[in-house]
């Protein structure tokens, strides 16, 4: 985060020193694309502290240590798919659960899903790539998270065929 | 402003004043709601001031030949890798991925490449990933990459070709 402020103010003066009125358009886009996408963050914020009430860490550390591995795979990635956490927050929580004895390939569902299929962000989503196209790529993306599963499943040989 | 968002901006004051008086009347799950939102609001509102100036600057200095060699049509394989690069360094989550995707398809990056870039950020960003191996352990983190990684940029190729056929436009967002 402080590394994105570094770069933002050192580009900001350089802009500056080479170009006084490009940057002024520069932060003309800047400003009138942020209002744009506004309403979107304002519903996220709505939609993401819902889901979060709803469905807190606990409840969801809970449900992935189930004894029945193929619902526990298959919560992992409902969770992921409507759950919104930074890194910081899931992966200690993964970490705390692999030692709790949860198989890797439940997580790597959970995670996976977590990082790329995104309900709380598709208003966000929708609004530059259209309905249609977002739900395709969430789609794709929720197949993408099956076959790592699996894989990191087969690796760690926790599932064998 | 578009219905739409009108709507959306419509129910965030709706949410606002429920989360007001529940702090009135100390109703607790409308307060815990609060909270939530205050400190899920707050980190977006830190990350995307920044990320959007340097969209702009972005969209000012960067010629558009210079993305339409590496990024377009006929950049093959290596427009891939660029972004994945870029992918990397990205900051936050798909909420910042999306306005930067944006601005890299109106400067002439193709569709595949656009999706790739949105597949990485969502599962390549360096400080999550360094989250991820301390916690998972390495191993984790390499069978998750080697898979997902590969698997990202045929999906995106297939996907920006099908769109592209049917000549779908990214809205860019920025009328």
């Amino acid at each position: 985060m402080l590394y994105l402020y570094a770069i933002t103010t050192t580009s900001l003066v350089l802009s500056v020193i080479a170009d006084r009125q490009k940057t002024q358009q520069a932060l003309k886009i800047a400003g009138k694309r942020f209002i744009n996408i506004l309403p979107d963050l304002l519903i996220i914020i709505v939609i993401a502290s819902v889901v979060l009430f709803l469905i807190p860490s606990e409840t969801i550390a809970k449900y992935l240590g189930k004894d029945n591995k193929y619902i526990a795979v298959f919560l992992a990635m409902l969770f992921g798919s409507v759950t919104m956490m930074p890194g910081f927050i899931a992966f200690p929580m993964c970490g705390l659960l692999l030692n709790q004895g949860v198989p890797y390939f439940i997580l790597g569902a959970f995670s996976t899903t977590l990082m790329m299929v995104g309900i709380v962000t598709f208003p966000l989503e929708r609004s530059f790539l259209g309905t249609k196209t977002a739900l395709i790529r969430n789609t794709i993306s929720l197949v993408i998270a099956v076959i790592v599963a699996l894989t990191i499943g087969l690796f760690y040989h926790e599932i064998t065929i | 402003m578009k219905t739409g968002k009108k709507i959306e901006t419509g129910f965030f004051l709706l949410f606002f004043l429920f989360i007001f008086f529940s702090l009135i009347i100390n109703f607790s799950a409308g307060k815990e709601m609060g909270l939530k939102s205050f400190y899920f609001g707050k980190n977006l509102f830190i990350m995307l001031p920044p990320a959007f100036i340097l969209i702009g600057l972005f969209q000012v200095w960067v010629k558009r030949e210079t993305i339409e060699k590496h990024l377009g049509t006929g950049s093959g394989l290596k427009g891939h890798f660029y972004v994945i690069l870029l992918a990397g360094t990205t900051v936050g989550g798909l909420y910042v991925a999306f306005p930067v995707a944006a601005a890299l398809y109106s400067k002439g990056a193709k569709l595949s490449v656009i999706f790739t870039y949105l597949g990485a950020a969502a599962i390549v960003r360096i400080p999550m990933t360094i989250f991820e191996a301390s916690f998972l352990g390495l191993k984790f983190t390499i069978i998750r990459f080697l898979i997902s990684i590969p698997l990202i940029i045929i999906s995106s190729e297939i996907f920006g070709r099908y769109l592209e056929a049917r000549s779908y436009k990214m809205r860019e967002n920025s009328e």
